[in-house]
């Protein structure tokens, strides 16, 4: 899935990377915003089902969007504000 | 005395205000940096925060809640991205987690002011990326400035799904259809119940002829059959219309949602007894219009408490601190009680009506093919539930509790949140009962999953 | 108001009380097992699910062997293994001291024929390299395993019911009594006679045999439990340690069952709730013992009741006051893995008038006799 920015598009940019893929982001995005506006597709898959997810709730109830960031072990993609250099791993 | 108050969305915010205007000084929490609930988030500064384009119609009610949000923080505790994982109500603590950090804070009342999320019904498909819930589509619009997808179908049924077309619509993301489960005849013969709504009513009237006026595809009355796509693509969605022709939609992005469930959780850990409400079709924890629950101590108020709304919220806070106020011999304002006591009324009515008008879809739920997942975390499938339900090796699971056990159902991180509702229906068509029959899935601590620290050293 | 007659009556339906059942019936024994709430609601559906051998008491070891072999019999007897997993069991010594146990185990070990090896630090970091520094010994009992314990007692008890047993669910009982010929029980406006009568009812087994004049000291116990999400498989063996207060699991969906501690429980509800700060306590240990398990969640945790005896051992076998009465209860925090054993044994007392493992020192007049 791709998120697509509709308003306030012109924020600064960040860079981050997604398994060691770069991801061009915006500073004030959601790490959820960051990587499903930025091309990733997917976020962690789920082990049981071996199908992609991407989040589903976007307000921290779904718990389908939890990835590893380096530094700051494993978070909730929606409520983690995306930030310049985050090194961010799927599950 | 120290009261926690647990969230600062509508509830919460009014809640405190009437505490800290009692010259307490509350113990205040929320899972969000900036507080406002899910109704009133504020996107992050770096993004623009215009009310009347973030919030239309409830600009007005946005930016006073905000105000007085930003103006309490510094006469409370105020404590923003701390999660409530947990509520001992007889030794009366919180077990918290902020940054990383777990702490365990002391209270003499607490009142849990918890929101709700979306309620969902599983279709083939729905786990794809791409499908959100309506919800989820709303808060990627109002905080993050963005559309879930390209080209967006929104199915469900409730006033949110017409909400978010229009607020789709004014952002220049056109939908690419409308799809309410609920007939439009269905709709029209429940309209005089919603009248007592008064402006909520004209305003939803106002989003749905919005949404038809724009040209926007409108279906009533169907079937949703499947969400397809392949990898982390959808391409379409399959439904049956209300003559029962089979149609297909193509469509880069679903957003799905059948009204809204309690975010009860801490209610039920704290020990408050949950009944079954036909009208809202959801399992609610017990208390009086005031708020009080049966355990000593604990209020609630908000759509954690029963769904009723943004308006309904803000009242029930102040009433529900009000009411903690008096039992702990405080005096207490009798014309606001009594006024807001008349206004929760009324406003119990006017929901009861909209339930009636956007009935939960139980017939949906049940018939949820086989192979469909139903929780999401554990990949447990609607023929998985049916099993357990049948006669397994470990004899037939009659309530829910035991086809979580059985399935692992609701074992996953989301503890049954999402798969809770339409897992019940299934399980209930399976034995051939009601649904209130056959219980819910209980809260267990933590109330969202808690990392293991690292060991010390 | 009708009596149903029987033959056989079994007071709580956990894994003794549906094993009971299930081997009675199997041998064409009327019989009816009485439950408050759902079969294996307590004890035997909410532990950690260990099957093992290793570290009990001497006197357990004898039923632990026979209940072994029932494990392994598992899907023939009820239709499901109940994800029984032979995954040995790797007993862990953090201290000189501890380390000292595990090596006088090992004689304990050997007279009751439990396989059971040492490993000393190199090997042991070398075989689990996944182990903190702080463990400095380990031993291995190959034999032994885990379970899952949501199914092992629902299944025998469907088996129970296949071959004949009736089971009743939501039956708390509210009347006992022995009329020097028949016992007499009534659960609210049900009631049964039966000639026999077998207290299997976990924590409440303490309020059966007080009706009959032999009160014992049973204490609520309370496992605090929890699981995390699913990580990556790693963790083959069922650890513990030396003390047990910590011990964990991975199943190899992923998810990682730890307990340590003891929760709160009201058995007079009954309810019962993990305790935060045992919570918070045992993950410490987890992640001391494991250390690569920082940084994953914990999804869940729970409780039950069991019942808890003074010198951790259960009592099991014959009243001291009343004939055909026949106790097995107080499995003190461990009874799990004896569950099946331990309902063939009650059959055979019913039936055969004796059975091939010693009881004496589960008897109940241990208590009895000295407070008389």
């Amino acid at each position: 899935m791709r998120l697509k920015r509709l308003r306030d598009a012109g924020r600064a940019p960040i860079a981050l990377t997604l398994d060691g893929a770069p991801v061009s982001a915006q500073d004030g995005d959601t790490l959820l915003t960051a990587l499903l506006a930025g091309g990733a597709g997917h976020l962690s898959p789920n082990l049981f089902a071996q199908e992609p997810r991407a989040g589903f709730c976007h307000m921290g109830a779904c718990q389908d969007c939890w990835v590893a960031v380096d530094g700051l072990g494993r978070v909730r993609a929606c409520a983690t504000p995306a930030a310049d250099g985050m090194v961010v791993r799927r599950l | 005395m120290k009261v926690a108050v647990v969230g600062a969305g509508p509830a919460g915010v009014r809640a405190v205000e009437q505490l800290v205007a009692a010259g307490l000084t509350p113990l205040w929490l929320d899972e969000a940096p900036d507080g406002g609930g899910r109704i009133y988030q504020r996107p992050p500064a770096q993004l623009s925060r215009d009310a009347r384009r973030l919030y239309g119609f409830e600009a007005k009610r946005a930016t006073a809640l905000h105000a007085t949000l930003d103006a309490l923080k510094a006469h409370a505790d105020w404590r923003p991205n701390t999660l409530v994982w947990h509520i001992d109500p007889h030794r009366r603590r919180l077990e918290v987690l902020s940054a990383g950090t777990q702490a365990t804070l002391d209270f003499d009342a607490a009142l849990l002011c918890t929101g709700a999320m979306d309620r969902v019904v599983p279709v083939p498909g729905w786990t794809r990326p791409g499908v959100t819930t309506l919800g989820a589509a709303q808060i990627a619009l109002k905080t993050q400035g963005c559309a879930i997808g390209d080209k967006v179908v929104l199915l469900g049924t409730g006033p949110l799904l017409w909400l978010l077309a229009y607020q789709y619509l004014k952002a220049g993301a056109r939908p690419a259809a409308v799809l309410d489960t609920t007939a439009f005849a269905h709709k029209a013969r429940h309209a005089p119940g919603l009248l007592a709504g008064g402006a909520v009513f004209w305003k939803g009237l106002y989003y749905m002829a919005a949404v038809r006026a724009a040209g926007v595809p409108v279906y009533e009355g169907v079937r949703p059959r499947a969400i397809t796509g392949a990898g982390d693509q959808v391409s379409g969605l399959a439904f049956e219309t209300a003559r029962g022709a089979a149609r297909t939609l193509a469509c880069d992005a679903v957003a799905l949602g059948w009204g809204l469930k309690p975010e009860a959780q801490l209610a039920d850990l704290a020990g408050v007894p949950f009944r079954f409400d036909a009208d809202q079709h959801n399992w609610l924890p017990e208390r009086d219009i005031a708020g009080r629950t049966p355990v000593p101590g604990i209020y609630l108020a908000g759509d954690g408490a029963g769904i009723g709304g943004a308006d309904v919220a803000e009242r029930a806070g102040a009433r529900a601190a009000l009411a903690l106020l008096e039992d702990t011999g405080r005096p207490v304002p009798q014309d606001t009680v009594a006024a807001l006591d008349a206004a929760l009324a009324r406003l119990a009515g006017f929901r009861t009506a909209l339930e009636r008008t956007f009935p939960f879809p139980a017939d949906l739920a049940r018939a949820v093919p086989d192979a469909t997942l139903v929780c999401r975390c554990e990949a447990i499938t609607a023929g998985d539930l049916r099993a357990a339900g049948g006669t397994p090796a470990t004899g037939t699971a009659r309530e829910l509790n035991r086809a979580k056990a059985f399935t692992r159902l609701g074992m996953g991180r989301c503890q049954g949140r999402v798969c809770g509702p339409a897992g019940a229906e299934i399980l209930a068509a399976a034995l051939n009962r009601e649904v209130a029959a056959i219980g819910r899935l209980r809260g267990q601590p933590p109330v969202k999953p808690v990392p293991l620290a690292e060991a010390a050293e | 108001m009708s009596v149903t007659d029987t033959e056989v009556l079994i007071i709580g339906a956990g894994g003794a009380g549906t094993s009971a059942a299930l081997h009675l019936a199997q041998r064409g024994v009327p019989c009816v097992l009485l439950e408050r709430g759902l079969v294996g609601g307590q004890a035997s559906g909410v532990n950690y699910g260990g099957v093992r051998q290793q570290g009990r008491h001497p006197a357990e070891l004898p039923i632990a062997r026979r209940s072994m072999a029932l494990w392994h019999r598992l899907v023939e007897i009820a239709g499901t293994d109940a994800e029984f997993t032979v995954s040995g069991h790797l007993k862990l010594a953090r201290t000189p001291e501890e380390e000292a146990e595990l090596v006088a185990y090992l004689d304990v070990a050997r007279a009751y024929d439990l396989p059971l090896r040492l490993v000393g630090r190199n090997a042991l970091h070398v075989d689990y390299p996944w182990l903190g520094p702080k463990v400095i010994a380990g031993s291995l009992a190959p034999e032994d395993g885990a379970a899952n314990p949501r199914l092992l007692v629902p299944a025998l008890a469907r088996a129970a019911r296949a071959a004949g047993a009736v089971i009743e669910e939501h039956a708390k009982v509210t009347e006992l009594a022995f009329d020097g010929t028949l016992f007499q029980v009534a659960a609210g406006e049900r009631r049964w006679r039966a000639a026999w009568l077998l207290n299997t009812a976990g924590f409440w087994g303490g309020t059966v045999a007080a009706a009959f004049d032999e009160a014992v000291p049973v204490q609520p116990l309370s496992p605090n439990m929890m699981v995390t999400e699913p990580i990556r498989y790693f963790i083959e063996p069922n650890l513990g340690v030396v003390g047990g207060n910590v011990y964990l699991r991975q199943i190899p969906r992923g998810n990682v069952i730890i307990g340590g501690g003891h929760g709160v429980s009201d058995p007079a509800v009954p309810w019962s709730r993990p305790a935060a700060e045992e919570t918070r306590a045992a993950m410490a240990l987890a992640t001391a013992l494991v250390p690569s398990l920082a940084g994953a969640c914990v999804i869940r945790s729970w409780s039950g009741i069991d019942g808890e005896m003074p010198d951790h051992i259960p009592v099991i076998g014959p009243s001291r006051t009343t004939p055909r009465l026949i106790h097995a209860f107080g499995f003190s925090g461990h009874g799990f893995q004896l569950g099946p054993g331990v309902g063939a044994i009650l059959s055979e007392l019913v039936l055969d008038g004796a059975t091939d493992v010693p009881l004496a020192p589960f008897d109940i007049g241990r208590w009895t006799a000295r407070a008389a």
